[in-house]
């Protein structure tokens, strides 16, 4: 039987009404139960697993190259964070140094991916609050940056394209044209959504001042990501403890401190403009050379070396049928996803599979403040608060 | 068609001798293996004799990783660290850095004392809990490990917190401590059937209430379900 609320004695009048998971405002497949007042809400209930796909039990029953393309299946809107977080986790492992230009690359990409996931949770939070519109605006970037990620990876969405070691193949030559050619425009695109949005008074209706969540409760729920900067924590783990050569990269971190759906919004479209900036100075300081680490016990050789050296061979075959071995330990590396923290836990046995790898996944905690926002609020704003935190229930059910 | 699937417990039954054999031929790689493995120590003089110097390069890089001895996690020692066996003598049953990253086991009574001064300004202000998750060692006499991975804004670090817990035992809850600990808990409690007190309302959270084991559990299969629930609600019969 589903979970449900039971109505308390005295309070028969009130309404249990079931929300999802079939609900196109639930971003997926996620299950509120809410008991109202009239139309305010008074209590709420989630209900959530209903994706749940056991990654963390199949990661245990793969070599760690096959796990990659695991991680692209959870928040399916940002894959390429995702690959770099699990990748990064077991380069941490391997204690293995990436080349400048595969690391470059992994940036400029992750940044495009922030902007493309902001993308789809700008055009479907404003579809949920009525504006039609935006939606169709969003997309149509959205297609440019999809394109792109075909062409490098050559996956629209499920890209697998970080190895552990660098990057799966190199880039074609000229990818980086349409980059630039995007990143030229995409300031005038910004400037379209907010003539649409930010000053529109139907909008600011719906978002200001609704779904407030506090600097202290925010990191007490633990919210993290572009919903904690909305609360006026400045926090991002790119800035504060970076990785992947973010430190050479020149950003700002915007935050807000009215902590409401209106507040998340600015932070998310000026964190567009700043993963603008990233991809910018990415595309200007790309570094010449090798895309992979020089490992091979650990990096897949080159086709070329493999049909030309024994060594190239050798290793081929050792990697394909067995993987490699990270020695014994446990680590934990957190990244920035464009919904936040983002992390992996990873056990090795100094097997080629990894022991135990726990994802903690920035949907999954930012869910849970759901119900501090919308307790005591009218129903509609609970559509507004859902799309605000920004979830994936690929990633909040694993 | 009634007679094809019969032949290969046949052939299984017959003896083991097909077996092996069939082993063997059908992948190649348990005897291609050990031949490949013994001509690479050689390898690197004649490689680099024979051919040009590009396959001599990455020969020279392997020792480089193998010669990384510090695998091991190295004790830790800060004046965090000093602080609280000060203040909870007896509770730290280790303390390690690997990777960069301290990890402190702790003693299960202990767990929220050291929690609590954690998140205080004075221990340093871990006020963020970021994770909180559970590994199994099935061979282990106190089988699972419950992780907490805590952070501070003020110090701008992380800090691995373990507690060791065996089958039926019950960890102290900490959602009085770490509010974002209420569902990570029941996570745990949903994959490893950790039991924890004081929790407000500890209930599985991603598989359905009435379904039995707990999958990430090293004993569970991982084709393994819960057949009775799955043909009950979803009227899928087992292996169909």
């Amino acid at each position: 039987m589903p979970v449900t609320l039971e109505k308390i004695p005295g309070q028969e009048e009130r309404v249990i009404l079931n929300m999802g998971p079939q609900h196109p405002s639930t971003h997926g497949v996620l299950r509120l139960v809410l008991e109202l007042e009239g139309e305010t809400v008074v209590r709420s209930l989630y209900d959530i697993g209903y994706l749940h796909t056991g990654f963390e039990k199949s990661f245990e029953a793969k070599t760690y190259t096959q796990c990659i393309t695991l991680t692209d299946r959870m928040d399916y809107l940002a894959p390429l964070s995702n690959n770099l977080g699990f990748c990064l986790a077991t380069e941490k492992l391997l204690e293995l140094e990436i080349p400048p230009t595969a690391q470059w690359i992994r940036v400029l990409l992750t940044e495009l991916t922030r902007i493309q996931s902001h993308l789809v949770w700008l055009g479907s939070h404003a579809i949920d609050l009525g504006a039609m519109s935006v939606f169709l605006y969003c997309f149509r970037e959205r297609e440019i940056l999809e394109t792109i990620f075909e062409n490098v990876a050559g996956q629209r969405m499920m890209t697998s394209y970080f190895r552990v070691g660098g990057l799966a193949v190199e880039p074609p030559l000229g990818w980086l044209k349409p980059v630039e050619k995007f990143v030229r425009e995409f300031p005038d695109h910004l400037r379209e959504y907010e003539d649409l949005l930010t000053k529109n008074p139907i909008w600011l209706e719906r978002t200001v001042g609704v779904g407030k969540v506090s600097a202290e409760d925010a990191v007490a729920i633990g919210l993290s990501g572009p919903s904690l900067r909305g609360s006026g924590v400045k926090w991002d783990i790119r800035k504060n403890q970076p990785y992947s050569s973010y430190e050479k990269f020149e950003f700002d971190v915007p935050t807000r401190s009215e902590g409401d759906v209106y507040a998340r919004y600015l932070v998310r479209l000026e964190e567009m403009r700043q993963s603008l900036r990233i991809v910018r100075q990415a595309i200007d300081g790309m570094p010449e050379g090798r895309v992979r680490a020089n490992a091979p016990h650990i990096v897949m050789p080159d086709r070329e070396e493999m049909k030309t050296s024994i060594e190239g061979l050798i290793y081929h075959f050792k990697l394909v049928t067995e993987g490699f071995h990270p020695p014994i330990g446990e680590v934990y590396q957190a990244i920035e996803s464009p919904r936040g923290e983002l992390g992996f836990y990873m056990v090795s046995d100094g097997s080629p599979k990894p022991f135990r790898c726990h994802v903690r996944a920035p949907s999954f905690a930012n869910l849970q403040s759901l119900g501090k926002m919308i307790e005591g609020r009218l129903i509609a704003d609970v559509v507004a608060c859902i799309g605000s935190i920004d979830i994936i229930l690929g990633e909040v059910d694993r | 068609m009634m007679e094809e699937p019969k032949e290969p417990p046949k052939a299984a039954e017959g003896g083991e001798t097909p077996k092996p054999a069939a082993e063997g031929s059908k992948a190649a790689a348990p005897p291609g293996k050990p031949a490949a493995a013994s001509p690479k120590p050689p390898a690197p003089a004649g490689g680099a004799a024979v051919p040009p110097a590009k396959p001599a390069a990455p020969p020279a890089k392997p020792p480089a990783p193998a010669a990384k001895a510090p695998v091991k996690p190295e004790p830790w020692s800060s004046p965090l660290l000093d602080e609280l066996q000060k203040r909870f003598p007896g509770a730290i049953r280790e303390a390690v850095i690997f990777r960069k990253m301290p990890s402190l086991t702790v003693s299960k009574e202990s767990l929220l004392a050291l929690g609590q001064f954690l998140k205080s300004d004075e221990g340093g202000a871990y006020t963020l809990l970021t994770d909180e998750t559970a590994v199994d060692y099935p061979k282990r006499e106190k089988r699972f490990d419950v992780i907490y991975h805590v952070y501070s804004f003020q110090r701008n670090d992380r800090l691995r917190l373990k507690v060791l817990v065996g089958e039926g035992e019950k960890v102290p809850s900490v959602t009085g401590i770490w509010p974002t600990s209420n569902w990570l808990e029941r996570e745990v409690f949903d994959m490893f059937g950790v039991v924890y007190e004081g929790h407000p309302d500890l209930k599985r959270i991603l598989l359905p209430d009435e379904w039995t084991g707990h999958p990430l559990r090293k004993d569970y299969d991982i084709l393994r379900q819960d057949d009775a629930w799955v043909e009950a609600n979803l009227n899928i019969k087992s292996g169909q």
